[in-house]
């Protein structure tokens, strides 16, 4: 078997006291469409900064592609092929749509007119095709995602890192925004997305990895990992999938998931005491 | 492209007019004006495209005209040999600073309280050290010639001048159309996002004040050789930090026009307020300050964006309602 795209083996990382990620062990196989969830202040921001470089892990190696990429500087995560996005949108806000697009293009071409038209195409694939010419600040919610992502699709990635680029938005855009993202795993781009909005995760991916309290809880294809347990307990508290048994179990994850989705409670990398979990 | 026949038409008028007057007034008036253009335009390339909000520009102005003065009277070389080097010189002491403020990620009022403490600690060097002349400042010879870049007619000067302008304003435009002005506009507007796409800060940012310093550098030559005297208050002291990215501001940071628009603007207030309120000393400088202070309040995006200030102010309220009614998801978070 081919060695993963995407390989972490003990990765820790630790904001003075608060363990932010503990011990993560993960392996990511090319062409996988995958999601990270967990409870807010799980960890999982932090671990995608981890992975893209944002972050130096306090002990642990990151292989990307064959390669140690371990505390490797953040721009050239996506030179290497890896760039995320990020939860709370980035905008170049002083620029328009398509200049957004043309800088994730920039990297891999260097003429200005090659670039912009690279921003086009991309902008067209995610929706964003009416919007070209509009500046950035002016965009709503929805837009901002999609610009997201279209600039980080712009640089040609092999791997995509998205946060939570569902947040945030009504059901009628997510349900627009899904196929999108099935559409650039199906064109040959590896996808790692953290996501609340469980109806999404359902629908699009392939393996689930669960994180709480900064440490992997479970994994698997997810219905088997919203039936687990440790995962609802992780999301309700302790003791609630026993008293769930019988009853809804499957289902119980999701539906608690889906309510607080809107509500973009996930702000900070760090404070993973915040988890209902850790609370009782 | 506009920008490139936009400049093509500014220097054709510049000329035109430098040719069609002797006014010595005008000529001087025109001459002044290209040069705090240079200056702004210099100023704007790291302040208004790069987001770096230099206080210390003087450090590059006096680094290029004590290396112009030194490297004729010590080093014995033309002036038109001089000017290249006193551009490097600029430039390197640019990259030298960027190297150490952009490495320790200095952004924001700490970067502009370094590059002004750069250019006291260059002000309080050139008075100490011997090679400078100190405190006296030195006297650049007295060789009217076009081969000694001093010209017996400010005309030369004004074209001198224009040439300067003309190649600040070729760079700014090649920020505006190239992949490295692409990168440094992302690095201005949010360093994090342009990270996540491959964009390295640092070195973007150490471009932008390498060829900010060189323009800079240009301008102290230039004073150097209209002047003939330099010393350390005039060199490194904050005026003419100020005078660079007042005219920036006034005029709009991160355009192409706006230095320019800036220099012009400001230096005919200067001349008016000079003229009606002379006999009153000070009182030149308080009409100059309450008009500055107009401009920054009521224009933020300097006189080129006044069109855009004006649009905003006036369908600002209609574009919200619109946004709102239209359905297509209300913004929920800022």
């Amino acid at each position: 078997m081919a060695e993963p795209l995407l390989a972490l083996s003990g990765v820790s990382k630790a904001f003075g006291g608060l363990r932010a990620v503990q011990d993560v062990e993960l392996a990511l196989p090319a062409g996988t469409l995958a999601a990270l969830i967990g409870p807010n202040g799980a960890g999982k921001t932090t671990l995608f900064a981890l992975m893209s470089g944002f972050l130096r892990p306090d002990a642990g190696t990151i292989r990307f592609d064959g390669r140690d990429v371990t505390g490797r500087p953040a721009h050239l995560a996506a030179r290497a092929g890896m760039t995320r996005t990020f939860q709370i949108v980035q905008p170049f806000a002083a620029q328009t749509v398509r200049e957004n697009v043309a800088v994730g293009a920039h990297l891999h071409e260097r003429r200005r007119s090659a670039a912009l038209a690279a921003a086009e195409r991309v902008a067209e694939r995610v929706g964003l095709g009416p919007q070209l010419d509009k500046p950035a600040a002016d965009l709503t919610v929805a837009g901002r995602k999609r610009l997201e992502l279209a600039r980080a699709l712009a640089t040609r990635p092999k791997l995509l890192l998205l946060d939570e680029v569902l947040a945030g938005l009504n059901p009628q855009e997510i349900a627009e925004m899904i196929p999108v993202v099935r559409g650039i795993a199906d064109g040959g781009v590896t996808v790692l997305m953290i996501e609340h909005v469980m109806q999404a995760v359902m629908h699009l991916a392939e393996h689930v990895w669960v994180l709480a309290q900064g440490r992997l809880i479970a994994q698997g294809a997810p219905a088997q990992v919203t039936a687990d347990p440790a995962v609802v307990e992780a999301y309700l508290g302790h003791g609630t999938a026993a008293r769930l048994r019988g009853g809804a179990a499957a289902t119980a994850p999701a539906a608690a998931r889906t309510g607080p989705a809107g509500s973009e409670g996930d702000r900070a990398p760090v404070g993973p005491a915040r988890g209902p979990g850790g609370a009782r | 492209m506009r920008d490139l026949a936009g400049i093509a038409v500014f220097a054709l008028a510049v000329a035109a007019a430098a040719f069609a007057s002797d006014s010595g007034v005008l000529l001087n008036g025109l001459m002044m004006t290209l040069y705090a253009a240079l200056l702004a335009q210099a100023w704007n390339v790291l302040g208004g495209y790069g987001g770096q909000f230099s206080f210390g520009h003087a450090l590059f102005f006096g680094t290029g005209a004590y290396v112009q003065v030194i490297a004729q009277v010590s080093g014995g070389l033309n002036a038109w040999v001089a000017l290249p080097i006193a551009v490097a010189a600029s430039a390197s002491v640019g990259a030298a600073v960027g190297a150490l403020t952009f490495r320790y990620g200095l952004k924001g009022s700490y970067f502009a309280l370094v590059t002004l403490a750069f250019a006291e600690v260059f002000r309080i060097l050139a008075v100490s050290v011997d090679f400078t002349g100190g405190g006296v400042g030195m006297m650049l010879p007295l060789r009217e010639s076009a081969a000694n870049l001093q010209f017996g007619s400010r005309r030369g000067f004004v074209l001198l001048a224009l040439g300067f302008v003309v190649v600040a304003l070729l760079l700014t435009a090649w920020l505006r159309s190239s992949r490295f002005g692409a990168r440094l506009q992302a690095v201005r507007d949010n360093e994090d996002a342009a990270r996540a796409v491959g964009v390295d800060p640092f070195g973007i940012k150490l471009g932008a004040i390498v060829l900010s310093g060189a323009l800079m550098g240009a301008g102290g030559a230039f004073y150097v050789q209209v002047f003939q005297y330099i010393d350390p208050g005039i060199a490194f002291g904050p005026a003419t930090s100020v005078e660079a990215l007042v005219a920036a501001i006034v005029g709009g940071m991160g355009t192409l026009w706006g230095p320019v628009l800036g220099a012009a603007v400001l230096h005919a207030l200067a001349e008016a307020t000079r003229n009606l309120f002379g006999q009153l000393p000070g009182l030149n400088m308080v009409v100059y300050g309450v008009v500055l202070v107009l401009i920054v309040t009521f224009l933020p995006r300097g006189l080129s964006g006044v069109g855009r200030s004006v649009r905003d102010a006036l369908g600002g309220g209609r574009r919200s309602a619109g946004g709102g009614g239209g359905g297509d998801g209300e913004p929920r978070d800022g």
